[in-house]
Order: C-alpha cells, then sequence, then structure tokens
C-alpha cells in the first residue's frame, strides 16, 4: 500500500527544508563550470541550437572524465552579479534546451554517455522565451531523452527547479547532493499561489518535500550524495564525491548495457521507460476489491 | 474551407440539461458571452457546442461535454475509472489538507480525477481519447492523471489504435510536489513508444493550457491543434508582467500568437474539429505503414483490431 512521508523523523539540529533551499542557492555553491574543471579534462563547450542562438545559461560539451568522454549538460549560474546578468541566472531559454537536445542527440550518435547537472530556478519566464516555444522546447529535450539509447546520468548539484530542471533530468540515474533541493514549483511560487503569501515560503518548503532525504524515499531519486559540510564550505571535496558517483553509475549502466551488445539500446530505453512509468501514487478501487497489491508509490 | 470539415457530418450537438441530468451544465436560460457581451439563450448556445453564435467565442468546455461533441452516439468507453488520487506527501495549505481539497473537488466536479480517457468511435472509426478536466483543481496533472495517459498510450502503442488529447491545464499539481513534475517525463517516455509504433497522436490544446502539460505530452505531438482564442504557454501572464516589468504584447500566448510563431500546426474551431480529424486519420490510412489500423476501415474490421481493448475498457470501466 502506499507509503505516506510522515513528519521529518530527523533530529532537532538537522537543517529545516527552508536551511535546505537556502543552501541549495547559496552563492557561493559550486556551480556547473567548477565540476567540469574539477571533474574533467579536454572540455570542448559546443555552441548554440542552429535555430536562435546560443543560451549561456544552459552549455555542454564533450569532455574526459575519467578516462571515458562524456557530453556533458548543466545549467551555469554565476558567481556575482555581472556572471549572473551573462548566466541569466541559470535560467535557460528554449534555445538553451534545444541545444541540449540537439547535443544528446550528438551524444547518441556517437555512443557517448551523457552527464547533466541540474542547478537552476527554472526555466526563464519571458515575452521571448513564450515566442520561441518555451513548453515545446522543453518537451522535445524530454523527448529526446525519453528515446536516447546511450546511458544517461543526472545530479541535482544545487536547486532543481521544476521544468526547466527537468529538462535535463530524464535519465537512467537521478543523484541529488544531501543540500540541493528538486521541486515542482519554488517554495516561493507555491507560497504565493497556495497559501495566497508569499511570506509562508519556508512553510511551502516543509510540504512540499523537495530534499533530497525526502525524494529518496519516494523511490524518485536514485542515490543522495552526503555533503559531510555542506558544498559552499567544502567544494572541492563536494565535487570529487559527486564525480566518484556519476563514474560509479555509469559503470553500472554500461555493465548492464553493454555497447557491444546490439539488444543493449533497446533494453537500456526500456528500462528508462520502467523506471519513469513506475513514479507516481495513486490508488485502484478495483485492484483492492480484488485483494490485489495496488500500484502505488514507485520502488517501495 | 471550412465546409470541408464537414463532409464527415457535423460534430455531434452536445445534450442539454433534461438528456444529461448529472453533468454541471449552466442551467440559467441565457448566458452572457464574456467577449461580445451578447446574451445568448443557453440551449442555442449548447447546440452550437457552446460557441458564441454572434462572436465566435469559444466557452470552456467539460471534458465529458467534449467527449460527446467528438464521439459518435453512446461509443465511449471510459478506461480506469477506479485509479484514485492519493496524496504522498501529506500536503496542506492555508487551506487545509489535500485530501478534503480532494473530496469536495470530486463531489463538485463529479469527477474523480481530471483527466478521463477511453476509446470511442468517429465516425464508425476507433480513437482514443483522452480529455482534461478544467474544473477539476484546474486539470493540474497529478500521479492518476499520468498514469491513466499512459496506460492509454499504452494501448494505442499496442492496438495500433491512434490517440487524441484535449489539454486545458493550469500545469503540474503542486499538491503532489515531485509525483507530480514527474509525470511530465513519464507521459512524454509513453508518447516516445507511441511515436516508435507509429501510431499518431493528434493533441488539442484549449483554454488554458499551461506550465507542466504545455511542456510535455500536449506539445509532443503529431500534429498540434488549437482552438481560436485559446491562451496557451509555459509561465503565467502575470507571473511574467511581474517579473519582467514589461507590458505584454497584444495577443500574447493566444492560439493565434502561437500559429504566428510556428508553435502549432493549425488553429480549428470547434464545431470543425471531428471533421479535421478523421480527415487526418484518413491520410494515415492512406499512407500505407499501420494505417491499415486506423483508418477508414469497415466497422467490422474495426471491431475485430479494436476488439481487446474494448475488452480492455469494459473490464475496469463502471459501466
Amino acid at each position: 500500500m502506499t507509503e505516506r512521508a510522515g513528519p521529518s523523523t530527523e533530529g532537532r539540529d538537522s537543517p529545516t527544508a527552508w536551511d535546505r533551499v537556502k543552501m541549495a542557492r547559496h552563492p557561493e555553491r559550486p556551480h556547473f563550470l567548477d565540476y567540469l574543471d574539477e571533474l574533467t579534462t579536454e572540455f570542448i563547450e559546443l555552441h548554440g541550437d542552429r535555430s536562435f542562438g546560443d543560451d549561456r545559461a544552459l552549455i555542454g560539451g564533450l569532455a574526459k572524465l575519467g578516462e571515458r568522454t562524456v557530453l556533458v549538460l548543466g545549467h551555469q549560474k554565476g558567481n556575482n552579479t555581472r556572471e549572473n546578468i551573462t548566466r541569466n541566472f541559470g535560467m535557460a531559454r528554449p534555445e538553451g534546451y534545444r541545444k541540449a537536445e540537439r547535443l544528446l542527440r550528438h551524444a547518441a550518435k556517437f555512443g557517448i554517455p551523457v552527464v547533466t547537472l541540474i542547478d537552476t530556478p527554472g526555466a526563464e519566464p519571458g515575452i521571448g522565451s513564450e515566442e520561441r516555444g518555451q513548453a515545446t522546447a522543453i518537451a522535445e529535450s524530454l523527448l529526446t531523452m525519453a528515446g536516447l539509447d546511450v546511458p544517461i546520468v543526472a545530479v541535482v548539484i544545487g536547486e532543481g527547479g521544476s521544468g526547466g530542471a527537468l529538462a535535463i533530468g530524464l535519465a537512467d540515474r537521478i543523484l541529488m547532493l544531501e543540500n540541493a533541493i528538486y521541486a515542482v514549483a519554488s517554495p516561493e511560487a507555491c507560497a504565493a499561489i497556495l497559501w495566497k503569501d508569499t511570506a509562508k515560503a519556508a512553510d511551502a518548503a516543509a510540504t512540499m518535500r523537495i530534499t533530497a532525504a525526502e525524494l529518496a524515499r519516494f523511490g524518485i531519486v536514485d542515490e543522495v550524495i552526503a555533503e559531510p559540510r555542506p558544498a559552499h564550505e567544502q567544494p572541492r571535496e563536494t565535487i570529487k564525491a559527486v564525480g566518484a558517483a556519476i563514474t560509479r553509475h555509469l559503470s553500472l549502466l554500461e555493465a548492464i548495457f553493454p555497447r557491444a551488445d546490439a539488444s543493449a539500446a533497446t533494453r537500456l530505453r526500456d528500462a528508462r521507460y520502467a523506471k519513469f512509468r513506475h513514479i507516481g501514487a495513486w490508488r485502484d478501487d478495483v485492484a483492492q476489491a480484488h485483494g490485489l497489491e495496488a500500484f502505488a508509490l514507485s520502488n517501495s | 474551407m471550412r465546409g470541408f470539415f464537414h463532409r464527415h457530418g457535423k460534430f455531434q450537438p452536445l445534450p442539454t440539461d433534461e438528456e444529461r441530468p448529472n453533468q454541471h451544465i449552466p442551467e440559467d436560460m441565457w448566458v452572457k458571452c464574456p467577449k461580445c457581451q451578447e446574451l445568448l439563450y443557453s440551449k442555442e448556445l449548447q447546440h452550437n457546442a457552446r460557441v458564441c453564435p454572434k462572436c465566435n467565442y469559444h466557452f470552456r468546455l467539460r471534458a465529458r461535454e467534449r467527449i460527446a461533441l467528438l464521439a459518435d452516439d453512446g461509443s465511449f468507453t471510459e478506461w480506469d475509472t477506479d485509479l484514485q488520487p492519493e496524496d504522498p506527501l501529506n500536503f496542506a495549505d492555508g487551506s487545509g489538507p489535500y485530501t478534503r481539497k480532494l473530496q469536495q473537488t470530486q463531489a463538485k466536479s463529479g469527477e474523480s480525477e481530471a483527466l478521463i480517457t477511453g476509446i470511442a468511435r468517429l465516425d464508425g472509426r476507433p480513437l482514443v481519447l483522452v480529455v482534461a478536466d478544467f474544473d477539476f483543481l484546474g486539470a493540474s496533472m497529478g500521479s492518476v492523471f499520468g498514469e491513466k495517459l499512459v496506460r492509454a498510450a499504452e494501448r494505442c502503442a499496442e492496438q495500433g489504435v491512434p490517440l487524441l488529447t484535449v489539454s486545458a491545464s493550469g500545469g503540474a499539481r503542486m499538491h503532489e510536489g515531485l509525483f507530480s513534475l514527474m509525470q511530465m517525463a513519464k507521459t512524454v517516455a509513453a508518447l516516445d513508444r507511441l511515436g516508435r509504433a507509429r501510431v499518431p497522436h493528434l493533441a488539442v490544446l484549449t483554454d488554458p493550457c499551461y506550465g507542466g502539460v504545455t511542456a510535455s505530452y500536449a506539445t509532443v505531438a503529431d500534429v498540434i491543434i488549437a482552438e481560436p482564442g485559446a491562451l496557451i504557454g509555459f509561465a503565467g501572464p502575470r507571473v511574467i508582467e511581474q517579473i519582467t516589468k514589461q507590458k505584454l504584447p497584444d495577443g500574447f500566448q493566444t492560439a493565434e500568437f502561437l500559429l504566428a510563431h510556428g508553435m502549432i500546426d493549425v488553429i480549428v474551431e470547434r464545431t470543425s474539429l471531428r471533421g479535421m480529424v478523421l480527415s487526418l486519420l484518413d491520410h494515415y490510412a492512406r499512407a500505407g505503414g499501420r494505417a491499415d489500423r486506423f483508418g477508414s476501415a469497415p466497422a467490422e474490421t474495426a471491431e475485430r483490431e479494436t476488439g481487446s481493448l474494448i475488452a480492455v475498457g469494459s473490464e475496469t470501466g463502471r459501466d
């Protein structure tokens, strides 16, 4: 039956959901390019969506991670105001998602595994973004990820803000740093809509179950990467832990779905489908009436 | 051109109050058109598919009204009516717990969830209908919404029956948190498989269609149709105005705006939608491939081909 997420069982001293929101958004928290610098070599950024422009908030390219070439994609927040203006605070526009989609296909063409690092307040809300089809761009990125026949590992390293985050998050493995958050809407937006009061953002954050631990309990997040100290206090150690987790999951995926195996691509797609297919919480009255186990919370 | 789509016969007139007592339909004799302010006789409006005969304003439709408009009389078999929403987060907001809100919404709307799915016939041809009901929490997409859609898409892929989705939605349902966001991935993944099976998915976007629905299954379609004047977008207009402090251009996020920006295939008036869908299905049928499955096959062939689908429906359906 359905498992309920009761009140937090964590100790009094453990950070609240709102504390985690602040840590996830901390300006000194390492960002995508910090991870690239530390973990990869021979990074070649591939620019542009071949249609309109080159988004600076969502970037990607080929890089060497350990012994592997991987296609890396990630949201990039700035480390200061000027950079944030260039990077649009990590809020991608349609051309960003179309670039991501193009690079995903590029990776599949050459059998290159994909690593995505998620860190965005959300997709940009704006007149231009609407004119250029923000919704369609996100949907098409999701579609390409669903059908991609190379392994995909996604890591939420900071803020996992709604559809703009998910757009590069339809992966075989979803990992999350301990102090990262992942939410259907920002706590502020949720508070404004459901509480009619943005001051209730902290309450909303707790109620929305946006922390890594809660999402792992729900079976949505596959692994929580520990932050013995918050990432902004210990950036290098955090980045190294993320790198190790990515490499471990890529190796596992490659072992289960070896490139030499002709059926691997189909099996990989099927496994990815099965993963998302089971995410949801519902009750089936007919199944219950027949004493059958209802399809309930995923993996629980 | 408008007449062209009528060759399959006009849309089905919507039932009036007496014919469909359980469904909420405005009981007033007269309805004021919000666009042209004209007072309309409600029966006349109902017989015109709830389109203002004076100014062509398309009133919002309930899901069952939409189904009645499209499907051959009595041909709709509903699926998965026993799927009930859960409250995985123990969610409560300023107005109380989610479970209470669900009960109230179910009682008020007469529906158990925001999405109605099933198989119907259009001019004798089988078609799977997936229709969102905006009166149920703004047709927000939560777990049941996603699950129903995915089950419908899987049956379409299995049986080669085309899929028609009709969407209106405020986006993902916040009360179910990340479960709701993940329905975007789940529904798109199911449509990826439907696409690989080369079964058509036609999407109709109606007023209003936003957020997680527009950014997932509703725009992953072979043909995207919108109703005239429908507001469609990713972020809501107020949010954009607040954040950008810019004045929104005239007609921003209307179907006509989306058409001009290349985001949808075609705008179709409600009274022509049925004919348009049938014409599209004819085209795919003529093109061959798996088309014999979903083309203008004689009724008996269609019966045989979808026999198992209809069985699925009666197995789990209430009626």
